[in-house]
C-alpha cells in the first residue's frame, strides 16, 4: 500500500512539476527489511517475524507527546518491519467504549484508568496478556503496579508512562529570599503556611477547573491527604467500597485538606478567595508562583510543563517540586501517582509483540531519553532521563519504601470517579459541607 | 429605508397632508431603526471581536489582561496564528486537515439535500396512504441525540447486519481515506429529519394550481420535480445547505468515531481540538484556531446569501 | 518540509468517488422514475389502441401508481433514517430497561433512579427554562432584527454579523462566553462583563457559581447563536410576502406598526413555526455548551447533558438511555402539535 502509494506520489508529482519534496518524502517511508540485519537490530530478535504487518494504538497522547511516541519506537518498527499507527484523542475516555462497543476496537489502547480497564475485562472485550508479555512485566514493575491491570487473576497489560501526584511546587529562589526551608512533615508544612500567611502573602494557589473534568485537582489533594492519615490499607478498602466513601476516617481526611483548601488565609493566591478555586483552571493554577503572589502549588509531576515559557524547572531554579510530607510517620512513604496500561483488544503475536516491547526496560529508556517522560520500569536508568522533576519522580517510584497507590477516583467506577466525586468536591468548594458532600457520593455509589 | 414614496395612483385614498406627516415619521422610524439595528449589530459582535483582537495578543497578556486593553496599549503579535498554522506534530499538514475538512463537508451537504428534497416532494404533492404519519415519523426523529446512534451505525459499518446468524449486508471494511464515506453516511443520516422538516415546509406551501396545471399537462412526477419544484425552492436548498455546511464543518464528535483522528482523515476540527494541548495548557491558540475555522463557513454563507432573497422572490406566487 | 500534494491526491479521488455516487444515485433514482413510467404509459396506448380496433370497451384509466412512485421517492431517506436513526432510537429504549452495560433486564429501574435522583428536579426545571426561553427570545430577536434591516443599505453586512455566531462551533461559542464571564480576585479583569461592573463602581463576581443566574447566562450563549438562524429564515420569509400586497397596504395609508401585524406576521407564520420548532428541538438536545462552560455544576445541569454523562462518560448505559428516551417524551408536544397543524392545512 504505502509502496504503491509513493509510485502514485511520484507520478503525479512529476506530471505537475510539483512538491519536488514529496516524492523524496515517500520513497523514504518505504519500511523495507532491508535494514533489519544491522547491529542495533539485533536487541528487537525476539520480536521478529511479523513483518509487514500493522498494529494499532489508541491512547489519550496528543500533540508533541504523541510525536515522541512515534519517536521512542521507531527503531523498533524498522527492525521488526511492524507498523505501529498510533491515534490520540482528547475524547479518548468517551471515545474508546464507543469504539469498542462499535466492534472497532484498536489493537492496543493506553487505558489511563484501571476502573476501565477492568470494565472491558469483565466485558470480555480486553486479551489477556501472552506470557511473554507477563514475564516481561513482572521482571520489570512492582506488584503494587501491576495489581492494577490484573482482574480476576487475569493479567491485562504493563504500565507505561507514570506520574507522581504527591508533589507541592514551590519556588526555590523565592524560598532562598525568604529564607524559607522546604518542609518534611506535615506540621512544618502548616508552620511555614502560616508564617508565609504572616507576611501578607496567601501561602497556597489552588485551581480545579478542568473543562468537562472539572474537579479532579480537589479529588487528588483528599486521596493524598486520606493515604497519609489513614494508610494504604484504608485507602485500598476506600477506592474498592470496603468502607463506606463517607467513613468518618474519609471526613476526617476531607477536613484536613479544607484546613488548607478552605482557610480563607491560605488561599488563593493570585486568584481571591476559596471559591475562587473552582473557576480558576488548573493549568494557570500554579502560575502565581512565579509573580509572587503565592508560594506553594500542590500538583502532579506533569505539571512541570504548565509552567510559562521561560520558566527554569530545576532544584536550583525559577519552581521546583517537593514532595508532599507525611502526617503520620508510621504510615511510611505514602504516594499517590497514575499512569496508562497497556491493554490489548486483539492478540495477533505482532501485538502482543509491540505489548511486551512497550514493558521492556529497553522501550523505557528509548522513551525516557526523549524526554518529558516518568516511569516506574525498574529497569529504566535515572541517567536517561534529563529532566529534573521527572529525575525526582523516576526516583520516588524506584525507592522501596515508597507505597504506591493509584489515583483513586481512576479505580472507582466512572459514574463516581468521574462523576460524583469531581462535582461533589466542586460543591464543597463552593462551599457545601464534608458531611453532606460525601453521603451525596456514598449514595451514588452505582451497586 | 426605502424613500420611495407611495405614488398616488387612482383610487389613493390618503390626503397630502396626511401622506406628509406619515412621510416625516416613516424617516423618523426609519433612522431609529436604523440606529437600533446598528446597536444590536455591534452588541452581538462585541464576544467574537474581543476573540478576535485576543487572537492577536501575546498569551501571557491574555491571560493577565482585558482584551479592551489592546487599544491603549497595542502589543500585536502573529504568534498564535503561526502556531495553529504551522507548529506541533502536524506542522504544514493543516493543509491536509483542511481537505479532509472539504472531502467531508461537500457529499455530506449534497447528499441529504438531494434525498430530503426527494421525499419533501413525496410528502407534500404525491397522496398516498399514511403520508401524513410518515411526516409525523421523520419529524420526530430530530430529537434522537446522534450520541445514542453512534454504536449501533459504528457496528453496522464494523460488523455489517446479521439478522439470525444470516449476513445480510457485509462489514464495509473501509480504511484510510475510504473511511470518508462513513462519515457521509453519518451525517446524511442524522441530517436527513431536519431537512425534510424544513423543505416539506416550503415544498407544501407551493401554488397547487402550479402543480395541477403541470400534470393536466401529462407531466410525470419527476418532470414536475425537476422542472417545477427543484427551481422554486432553490433558497431553502440554500438555506439547509447552509446550514447543514456549518454543521458538518463544526462537527467533531461524528468525525472522531466515523473517520478516526489521525491526518490521513480528521477534519479540521479535530487539529483545533488538539491545539489547545494535550492538556488544555495551550488555549491562548483557540482564538487564532476559531478564525481559521470561521473563515470557510463565512464564505460559504456570503457567498450563497443572496439565493435567499433572490430564489424566494422568484417563487412567491402564493396561491 | 514540502507540502505532500501527491499524498493528498487520494483523498480527493475519494471525494471524486462521493460525487460520482450522487449523480449516480440522484439521476439514476430520477432517470428510472422517468422511464418506467413512460413505458408502463406506451403500453397502455398501445392497449387503448388494440382496444378500440377491437371495438371492447375501454379499459378504465387506471390510477397512476402514485404510492409507488413515492416510495421511489422516499426510499433513500426510509433507508438511510431506519439505519441511522430508528434503529438507534428503538435500541436506546431497550437499553433503558437494561442494565448498566446492557446485560440484563432491570425493569423500571433507570427510571425510578432517575426521578428519585435528588438534583434530578433542578435539571428538569433547567432545561423547561432552557426550551421556553430560548425559542423564544431568539426567534423574537431574529424577527425585530430581520424587519429592521429589511432593504436597509447594509442590510448585507449587518445580517452577516448575526450570522457570525451561527458559524461557531457549540463548544466555540461557550468558550467565547467564558471569557466574558471570566472573573479574576484580584489584579485587572479579563473578563468583559465583570470589567463593564467593576467600572460602573460594583464588586466583580463569578457569574457561572451564581445559581441560578449562572443558567440564564448559559442561556445567552444559546440565544446568541440561534438569533442567526431566526434572522436568516425569518428574513427570507420577508421578503417573499408579495410585493403587490405591500403596495395595496401602502397605499391604504398603513402604518409600519399595522403593517408589521396585519401583513407581515400573518405571512410569515409557516416559517415561524418552523423557527420556534427547530430551536426548541436543538434546546432540548444541547449539551455542548453547559458541557464546556460548566460542565453541569453549580445547578446549570440540562437533561441532554446528563444523558452524555451517563451514557458516556460513566459508562451507565442505562441511565444515559432512560435520560435520552426522556427527552423523546418532551418533544411530544410538538409532535402533536405538529400533526394538528397538518390537519389544518390539509383540509385548508
Amino acid at each position: 500500500m504505502a509502496f504503491a502509494r509513493s509510485r502514485q506520489a511520484l507520478a503525479i508529482a512529476g506530471v505537475l512539476g510539483l512538491a519536488l519534496g514529496a516524492t523524496a518524502c515517500g520513497t523514504g517511508n518505504d519500511k523495507g527489511s532491508d535494514n533489519t540485519g544491522s547491529a542495533e537490530c539485533s536487541q528487537y530478535e525476539k520480536y521478529k517475524g511479523n513483518d509487514g504487518k500493522k498494529v494499532t494504538i489508541y491512547s489519550s497522547i496528543r500533540e508533541i507527546e504523541a510525536d515522541r511516541l512515534d519517536q521512542s519506537w521507531k527503531q523498533f518498527e524498522d527492525c521488526t518491519g511492524i507498523d505501529i499507527d498510533h491515534e490520540g484523542s482528547a475524547e479518548f475516555e468517551a471515545q474508546l467504549p464507543v469504539r469498542v462497543d462499535g466492534g472497532n476496537a484498536p489493537d492496543i489502547a493506553f487505558i489511563p484508568q484501571p476502573g476501565l480497564l477492568k470494565r472491558f475485562a469483565d466485558g470480555g472485550k480486553l486479551k489477556e496478556a501472552g506470557a511473554d508479555t507477563k514475564a516481561m512485566a513482572e521482571q520489570n514493575y512492582s506488584p503494587d503496579w501491576l495489581k492494577y491491570s490484573t482482574v480476576d487473576g487475569k493479567f491485562y497489560g504493563a504500565p507505561l508512562g507514570s506520574n507522581v501526584k504527591s508533589f507541592v511546587w514551590y519556588s526555590p529562589k523565592m524560598f532562598q529570599e525568604k529564607g524559607w526551608k522546604v518542609p518534611e512533615s506535615w506540621d512544618d508544612l502548616i508552620k511555614l503556611s502560616d508564617e508565609i500567611a504572616g507576611s501578607g502573602t496567601k501561602p497556597w494557589c489552588a485551581g480545579i477547573e478542568s473543562g468537562d473534568a472539572t474537579g479532579w485537582p480537589a479529588t487528588d489533594w483528599i486521596e493524598d491527604v486520606l493515604l497519609r492519615t489513614a494508610g494504604p490499607e484504608v485507602y485500598d478498602q476506600w477506592t474498592t467500597h470496603g468502607i463506606p466513601f463517607n467513613d468518618p476516617k474519609v471526613a476526617e481526611a476531607v477536613d484536613r485538606a479544607g484546613s488548607i483548601l478552605k482557610n480563607e488565609k491560605y488561599v488563593n493566591g493570585g486568584f481571591g478567595g476559596v471559591k475562587s478555586i473552582a473557576t480558576t483552571s488548573f493549568q494557570e493554577a500554579g502560575t502565581p508562583i512565579t509573580t509572587g503572589k503565592c508560594a506553594l502549588h500542590r500538583q502532579a509531576s506533569f505539571y512541570a510543563n504548565q509552567w510559562p515559557e521561560g520558566t527554569k524547572v530545576a532544584e536550583d531554579g525559577d519552581v521546583f517540586a517537593f514532595y508532599f510530607p507525611a502526617i503520620d510517620p508510621a504510615q511510611g512513604k505514602p504516594v499517590l501517582g497514575g499512569g496508562e496500561f497497556v491493554a490489548a483488544f486483539a492478540d495477533r503475536p505482532e501485538v502482543q509483540a509491540v505489548q511486551t516491547y512497550l514493558a521492556s526496560g529497553e522501550y523505557a529508556n528509548s522513551r525516557a531519553k526523549i524526554g518529558d517522560w516518568v516511569s516506574a520500569n525498574k529497569k529504566l536508568d535515572l541517567n536517561n532521563v534529563p529532566n529534573p522533576v521527572d529525575k525526582l519522580s523516576v526516583g520516588i517510584l524506584q525507592d522501596p519504601k515508597t507505597q504506591f497507590r493509584f489515583d483513586g477516583s481512576d479505580l472507582m467506577p466512572a459514574a463516581v470517579g468521574a462523576g460524583t466525586f469531581w462535582k461533589g468536591m466542586v460543591d464543597w468548594i463552593n462551599g457545601k459541607d464534608t458531611a453532606t458532600v460525601l453521603q451525596g457520593i456514598e449514595s451514588s455509589w452505582p451497586k | 429605508m426605502t424613500t420611495a414614496t407611495p405614488t398616488v395612483g387612482v383610487g389613493a385614498q390618503p390626503p397630502e397632508k396626511l401622506t406628509r406627516a406619515g412621510r416625516v415619521r416613516k424617516r423618523l422610524n426609519s433612522r431609529t431603526a436604523t440606529v437600533v439595528s446598528i446597536v444590536l449589530a455591534l452588541l452581538w459582535t462585541v464576544p467574537t471581536f474581543g476573540l478576535f483582537v485576543s487572537s492577536f495578543r501575546p498569551a501571557d497578556q491574555i491571560k493577565t489582561t482585558g482584551w479592551w486593553t489592546f487599544f491603549g496599549d497595542p502589543q500585536f503579535t502573529l504568534e498564535n496564528y503561526q502556531q495553529v498554522l504551522f507548529s506541533g506534530s502536524s506542522s504544514g499538514r493543516l493543509a491536509s486537515y483542511f481537505i479532509n475538512s472539504l472531502a467531508i463537508t461537500i457529499p455530506s451537504v449534497l447528499f441529504p439535500l438531494a434525498f430530503a428534497s426527494l421525499a419533501a416532494y413525496a410528502l407534500a404533492w404525491i397522496k398516498f396512504r399514511g403520508r401524513d404519519w410518515v411526516y409525523i415519523g421523520i419529524f420526530a426523529l430530530q430529537i434522537v441525540p446522534l450520541q445514542m446512534a453512534l454504536v449501533p451505525l459504528l457496528r453496522f459499518f464494523s460488523t455489517g447486519v446479521t439478522v439470525g446468524g444470516v449476513q445480510i449486508l457485509p462489514a464495509w471494511d473501509l480504511v484510510d481515506e475510504q473511511k470518508f464515506a462513513q462519515v457521509w453516511f453519518a451525517h446524511t443520516c442524522f441530517a436527513l429529519p431536519f431537512a425534510v422538516y424544513l423543505l416539506h415546509n416550503f415544498v407544501s406551501q407551493l401554488p397547487g394550481d402550479l402543480m395541477e396545471a403541470a400534470r393536466v399537462d401529462g407531466a410525470t412526477h419527476p418532470k414536475i420535480f425537476r422542472t417545477i419544484v427543484l427551481p422554486l425552492i432553490t433558497p431553502a436548498l440554500a438555506a439547509i445547505g447552509i446550514f447543514q455546511f456549518l454543521w458538518v464543518w463544526n462537527d467533531l464528535l461524528v468525525a472522531l468515531i466515523f473517520a478516526g483522528g489521525t491526518s490521513d482523515t480528521a477534519p479540521l476540527t479535530v487539529r483545533l481540538a488538539e491545539l489547545a494541548g494535550t492538556r488544555g495548557n495551550e488555549w491562548q491558540r483557540l482564538t487564532a484556531g476559531a478564525f481559521v475555522s470561521i473563515v470557510v463557513p463565512l464564505i460559504v454563507f456570503l457567498s450563497l446569501q443572496r439565493y435567499f432573497v433572490r430564489g424566494l422572490l422568484a417563487g412567491s406566487v402564493k396561491g | 518540509m514540502e507540502f505532500d500534494w501527491a499524498g493528498e491526491t487520494p483523498k480527493f479521488l475519494m471525494l471524486m468517488y462521493g460525487l460520482i455516487a450522487f449523480v449516480a444515485v440522484v439521476g439514476g433514482l430520477l432517470l428510472l422514475l422517468d422511464v418506467v413510467p413512460a413505458w408502463f404509459a406506451r403500453r397502455r396506448e398501445a392497449q387503448l389502441v388494440a382496444a378500440s380496433a377491437s371495438g371492447a370497451p375501454l379499459p378504465r384509466r387506471r390510477k397512476p401508481r402514485e404510492g409507488l412512485f413515492a416510495l421511489f421517492f422516499l426510499l433513500p431517506t426510509l433507508l438511510f433514517l431506519t439505519i441511522g436513526l430508528v434503529v438507534p432510537a428503538i435500541r436506546t429504549t431497550l437499553l433503558s430497561f437494561m442494565n448498566r452495560d446492557g446485560s440484563g433486564w432491570v425493569g423500571l429501574e433507570n427510571y425510578g433512579w432517575m426521578f428519585s435522583e435528588g438534583s434530578i428536579i433542578r435539571v428538569l426545571t433547567n432545561t423547561l427554562t432552557w426550551v421556553i426561553l430560548v425559542p423564544l427570545v431568539a426567534t423574537a430577536f431574529g424577527l425585530i432584527y430581520a424587519v429592521l434591516v429589511d432593504k436597509a443599505r447594509f442590510e448585507a453586512v449587518a445580517k452577516s454579523l448575526i450570522f457570525l455566531p451561527m458559524a461557531i462551533s457549540f463548544v466555540g461559542a461557550a468558550i467565547i462566553w467564558k471569557f466574558v464571564y471570566a472573573y479574576r480576585g484580584e489584579g485587572d479583569q479579563i473578563g468583559l462583563l465583570n470589567q463593564i461592573v467593576v467600572s460602573l463602581g460594583g464588586e466583580p463576581k463569578q457569574w457561572l457559581l451564581e445559581s441560578p443566574l449562572n443558567t440564564f447566562l448559559l442561556i445567552v450563549i444559546m440565544i446568541w447563536i440561534q438569533a442567526g438562524f431566526a434572522m436568516v429564515v425569518l428574513s427570507a420569509a420577508i421578503k417573499a410576502i408579495p410585493a403587490d400586497i405591500i403596495e395595496a397596504a401602502r397605499l391604504d395609508g398603513t402604518t409600519p406598526w399595522q403593517m408589521f401585524w396585519q401583513i407581515t406576521m400573518p405571512s410569515i407564520r409557516p416559517a415561524l413555526i418552523v423557527v420556534v420548532v427547530t430551536i426548541s428541538i436543538a434546546t432540548l438536545k444541547v449539551f455542548d455548551i453547559v458541557r464546556t462552560a460548566t460542565n453541569g455544576n453549580y445547578d446549570t445541569s440540562v437533561i441532554a447533558n446528563e444523558m452524555y454523562n451517563q451514557a458516556f462518560r460513566y459508562q451507565e448505559t442505562g441511565r444515559g438511555s432512560a435520560l435520552a428516551v426522556f427527552l423523546f417524551v418532551l418533544v411530544l408536544p410538538l409532535v402533536i402539535y405538529q400533526i394538528r397543524n397538518l390537519r389544518q392545512q390539509r383540509e385548508g
